[in-house]
């Protein structure tokens, strides 16, 4: 598409992209050595300013660092994100093409709006970063923000001397340290920027990339593999080239320190996608990873229940109409729909139809479990029927052991790298200090702490808890039938249990509070705490999101029942 | 536990810290360590001004952790100490000071000594004036080492005189220790506060060299001027000055007084009673019935022979000579409701008489002049006493039952 050669056999200039990332030909299939890169990391430090600006000499480094500016560190940023990701399984066209396409309209988008420069400077700053020192041969190495440059100007970048001294000016005008040349312009102005990136907007980056190709990744999956460790996030200015400083005002861009929130993550995704105007995004179907039936599944079979309640799960998708794509899919800017979180939307799903079958009212669920202990015992042929009592007891065996683990590794979180920052070059020697101290310090009481040895980083795991069918102890309940709590009626199975009772009688409205609900484990049934814990883990939320998200379905469910009767009380008769 | 998903670092430290103190008070060192490890980094960030901030909590944490795990040492423990020292200047000659008393409590007298020395020649500008307080105990401990060194030299000194040797070195050595001892000691004294050890360490040293006037200056210092806490210590040690130098009664007990009026159940009331007992003066007189009689107000003297033996000589010889009952009348009254009970049970007459014979001898005599020949405490005692043919206790029941009519007067 950029590439403008004409192609050495045929002449033509009508090139596409082999898997390998090659160009072709696609006149003569002719496939060239020539390789897309489209996200240029390269650094040579600014021959180009100075071939031109012979006299307008930039303060010099002394470092041996050179000129950055804030975006191309997060372009860094999001190339390592999407090589990690690449390595997780997910398809290169989303590092190739997807990501790095956003990542260009996001930047055509704000540079328009991004430097507010006194009269007379222009944005063909960002030219300067180009890696090529022959004037002539521009196409050489197609580097994104020449491309950029490139189809905005009719740019005459050698007789245009003006932008050395706007850089000049630039860097004067600050008075903040900063090691990128536009560090602490990028802070000061961003009253007027919406959205001026920040490092859990990368994520909100990653996530919508993920999500225009539909991959099997959740959000919740993605952060809780950023706080795993397995993309980078936390610290990952490590990765940035050692010509590259950081100091002072960067490390307030750039240094992280706290876990990304679901929430926030989400919402920036959603700005994000209408401030770049994106088109409605590929439709999620039922054959998609994302669709609630087949959430519903990886979730059921995540928590250990029987797969019959799979049809239950589908069951209650079809009649809330929450499978349809329309629904499903993604629309940037449309605020009269409710946006989707996948996963909150899948554990509701089950949540409900829990709901639907044992009640969960610290009762009912009990009774039933002994009703079907007891007929088990007679039930000695075929697939031994569903005790909510034993999953009960294993689940939370386990998830109290996994809750525990994950409690004590919140409290040995380590938050700093090998790379030490400092504020400022007086400072540095300061730091360097501590950090020696620091490391010490940890050695020694290291070898005091026993033998234990610093937690290797689990591998990357969609699942976080595994059953065995294999197990003989009974603890898998996949294969467990519903029958113990079924019954036939007119030729069709129902429940056995007749009631079933709404979280909230009415929605709270969401633009005015913020909640759909309000969630306060005291005014609820203690397995229906229970239900909400686990699935809070599972995809490490609160528990009040989810119980928002139960809410909503279960007025979609009954609605025709709450809107027949305005008063009607919390209980209902399916 | 609310379980939350979000985390920053500051939180996070926080859910560590939580760890480490419950480790701590399981007594888990093992485990305290190693979520310390984890705590350490906080130190990067150490720009709080909370009270007590990353490099407080870890010189404490650590501290407790190697003070108590099976597997550090003392080269450990000092090595890190030194680590702490840099950390902050603020908090240095604290750190020192501590690491002095970790050291002594070890036995490693020779170090500490150096390491309070080290200490008190430090000088950081405007902090040496801010921790003046520090410095000015580093300074004290130091000289108490020294006078503990001057007590070596002298023991040796005395030893070799035994044996006729003489030895000049040794002398100049004991004599250089008085000198820095004395300047420390002196100094730290002059603040008003609690310096019980110090006071005692110098008194002997000035003893020892003949300064006795300087000795009872700062013992009177010590007890009784007013900007140094109540202390009834000052007064023992005044008292015991006193005592040794021959000092007349008159200065001794008024030395006492303080201390009755401070401590009434002190073990010197005894000495007290005794040397009021024997006063010419009434007014004395009736001042040691009252310190006798506070004395036995508590639980500690219950048992107290000698106690109960000043009581019964200062009543019996009260009543003998029918003059001042009113004395005793005055002292029972605000006791005639509660002693019964906590001195005069029946249950305690049969241990007393079990256990101990001249206890119940000598608190018989005190019943049955309080209570009347007829209360159960004097019956029971007499009787068995008798019973058992003790001469004394026939001579007691006697002379009880003649004294009889006091008790009316006393009770009325």
């Amino acid at each position: 598409r950029d590439f403008n050669e004409r192609c050495a056999q045929c002449s033509e200039v009508n090139w596409g992209l082999t898997d390998g990332g090659r160009f072709y030909c696609r006149s003569c299939h002719n496939v060239t050595e020539r390789t897309r890169e489209v996200v240029n990391t390269d650094f040579v430090s600014n021959a180009r300013i100075q071939t031109i600006s012979k006299g307008l000499r930039k303060q010099e480094k002394t470092d041996g660092g050179c000129e950055w500016y804030v975006c191309e560190g997060f372009q860094l940023v999001l190339k390592k994100q999407a090589e990690a990701l690449e390595a997780l399984g997910v398809c290169p066209q989303m590092k190739d093409e997807i990501l790095c396409n956003f990542w260009r309209r996001y930047l055509q988008k704000t540079k328009q709006a991004y430097c507010n420069r006194p009269a007379g400077e222009t944005v063909r700053a960002f030219s300067v970063c180009d890696s090529s020192t022959d004037v002539d041969s521009e196409l050489e190495r197609p580097s994104l923000l020449r491309l950029l440059s490139l189809s905005e100007s009719e740019g005459d970048l050698q007789t245009d001397c003006s932008f050395a001294s706007s850089i000049s000016k630039i860097s004067e005008s600050t008075s903040v340290y900063s090691g990128s040349v536009d560090g602490s312009l990028y802070l000061m102005k961003n009253r007027k920027e919406k959205l001026r990136m920040t490092m859990p907007m990368t994520l909100s980056f990653c996530y919508m990339a993920l999500l225009w190709l539909r991959e099997p990744m959740t959000l919740s999956d993605l952060l809780r593999f950023v706080v795993e460790g397995h993309i980078p996030y936390l610290n990952v200015f490590q990765h940035f080239p050692e010509k590259m400083k950081l100091y002072g005002v960067d490390l307030k861009i750039f240094c992280v320190e706290s876990w990304p929130v679901y929430e926030e993550v989400y919402n920036k995704m959603l700005e994000l996608a209408a401030f770049l105007e994106l088109p409605r995004f590929p439709d999620i179907t039922d054959s998609c990873f994302l669709h609630p039936d087949m959430l519903c599944m990886k979730y059921l079979m995540e928590v250990n229940l029987p797969d019959e309640l799979h049809n239950w799960t589908c069951r209650v998708v079809k009649k809330t109409c929450i499978g349809e794509a329309d629904f499903l899919t993604l629309v940037p800017g449309n605020k009269s729909t409710r946006n989707v979180k996948y996963d909150v939307l899948a554990a509701a799903v089950i949540v409900v139809v829990l709901k639907l079958l044992f009640l969960l009212d610290d009762h009912y669920e009990w009774l039933l479990s002994d009703f079907a202990e007891e007929r088990n015992k007679n039930n000695k042929e075929g697939a031994p029927y569903f005790e909510f009592k034993k999953w009960y007891k294993v689940i939370k065996c386990s998830l109290d052991s996994k809750q525990k683990k994950l409690d004590e590794e919140r409290a040995k979180y380590l938050w700093r790298c090998e790379k030490p920052l400092f504020y400022s070059d007086k400072k540095k020697s300061k730091v360097l200090k501590r950090r020696q101290m620091v490391v010490n310090l940890q050695n020694q009481f290291g070898k005091l702490s026993g033998s234990v040895q610093p937690a290797e980083k689990p591998n990357p795991s969609s699942f976080q808890f595994t059953w065995s069918e294999e197990n003989t102890d009974g603890s898998c309940f996949y294969g467990h039938s519903l029958k113990g709590i079924l019954q036939e009626k007119c030729g069709l199975l129902t429940t056995m249990n007749p009631h079933y009772w709404l979280c909230t009688v009415k929605l709270c409205n969401e633009r005015m509070c913020g909640h759909l609900a309000h969630y306060r484990e005291a005014d609820f049934p203690q397995s229906y705490h229970f239900v909400l814990r686990l699935f809070s883990f599972l995809l490490r939320i609160q528990p009040s999101y989810i119980h928002d998200e139960v809410c909503v379905i279960e007025h979609k469910l009954f609605h025709k029942k709450l809107r027949k009767k305005p008063k009607c009380n919390a209980g209902l008769r399916k | 536990p609310s379980h939350e998903y979000k985390l920053n670092f500051k939180k996070s430290k926080e859910v560590c810290l939580s760890y480490i103190q419950d480790a701590m008070l399981q007594k888990q060192w093992k485990r305290a360590a190693e979520f310390l490890t984890f705590y350490i980094e906080s130190l990067e960030k150490d720009f709080s001004t909370e009270y007590m901030g990353p490099s407080e909590m870890i010189w404490r944490i650590g501290t407790e952790i190697l003070c108590h795990h099976s597997n550090s040492s003392m080269k450990e423990f000092n090595s890190f100490i030194e680590q702490m020292k840099t950390l902050g200047v603020k908090r240095y000659l604290k750190v020192c000071l501590e690491h002095a008393f970790h050291l002594l409590c070890n036995g490693l007298i020779d170090e500490a000594y150096q390491n309070l020395s080290l200490a008190e020649s430090w000088r950081f500008g405007e902090q040496t004036i801010i921790q003046n307080k520090e410095l000015k105990l580093i300074q004290a401990y130091r000289g108490l080492l020294d006078y503990y060194s001057w007590c070596k030299q002298k023991n040796i000194l005395l030893e070799h005189g035994q044996d006729g040797f003489e030895d000049l070195s040794v002398e100049q050595e004991m004599h250089s220790c008085f000198r820095k001892a004395a300047v420390s000691l002196k100094e730290i004294i002059e603040i008003p506060g609690v310096w019980d050890l110090f006071v005692k360490c110098y008194v002997d040293l000035l003893e020892f060299y003949g300064d006795h006037n300087e000795a009872r200056q700062v013992l009177n210092e010590y007890a009784y001027n007013s900007k140094f806490p109540a202390n009834p210590n000052a007064h023992v040690y005044l008292y015991q000055f006193l005592k040794r130098h021959g000092e007349s009664k008159k200065s001794l007990i008024s030395a006492l007084k303080i201390l009755h009026d401070i401590v009434p159940s002190h073990e010197l009331m005894i000495d007290f009673n005794i040397m009021l007992q024997k006063s010419k003066k009434r007014k004395k007189r009736r001042l040691g019935l009252e310190v006798i009689f506070a004395a036995l107000d508590y639980a500690g003297w219950k048992e107290n022979v000698k106690a109960w033996s000043c009581l019964a000589r200062q009543v019996k010889q009260i009543v003998m000579s029918e003059k001042h009952l009113d004395w005793i009348k005055q002292e029972w009254n605000s006791r005639k409701d509660w002693w019964p009970a906590f001195h005069f049970s029946c249950y305690l007459a049969k241990r007393n008489w079990q256990e101990n014979e001249s206890l119940s001898y000598e608190k018989a005599l005190v019943a049955g002049i309080l209570l009347g020949k007829d209360c159960k405490y004097f019956k029971y005692i007499s009787h068995q006493g008798c019973k058992a043919q003790v001469k004394r206790f026939r001579i007691l029941k006697k002379f009880v039952n003649k004294h009889s009519p006091v008790y009316l007067r006393i009770s009325s």
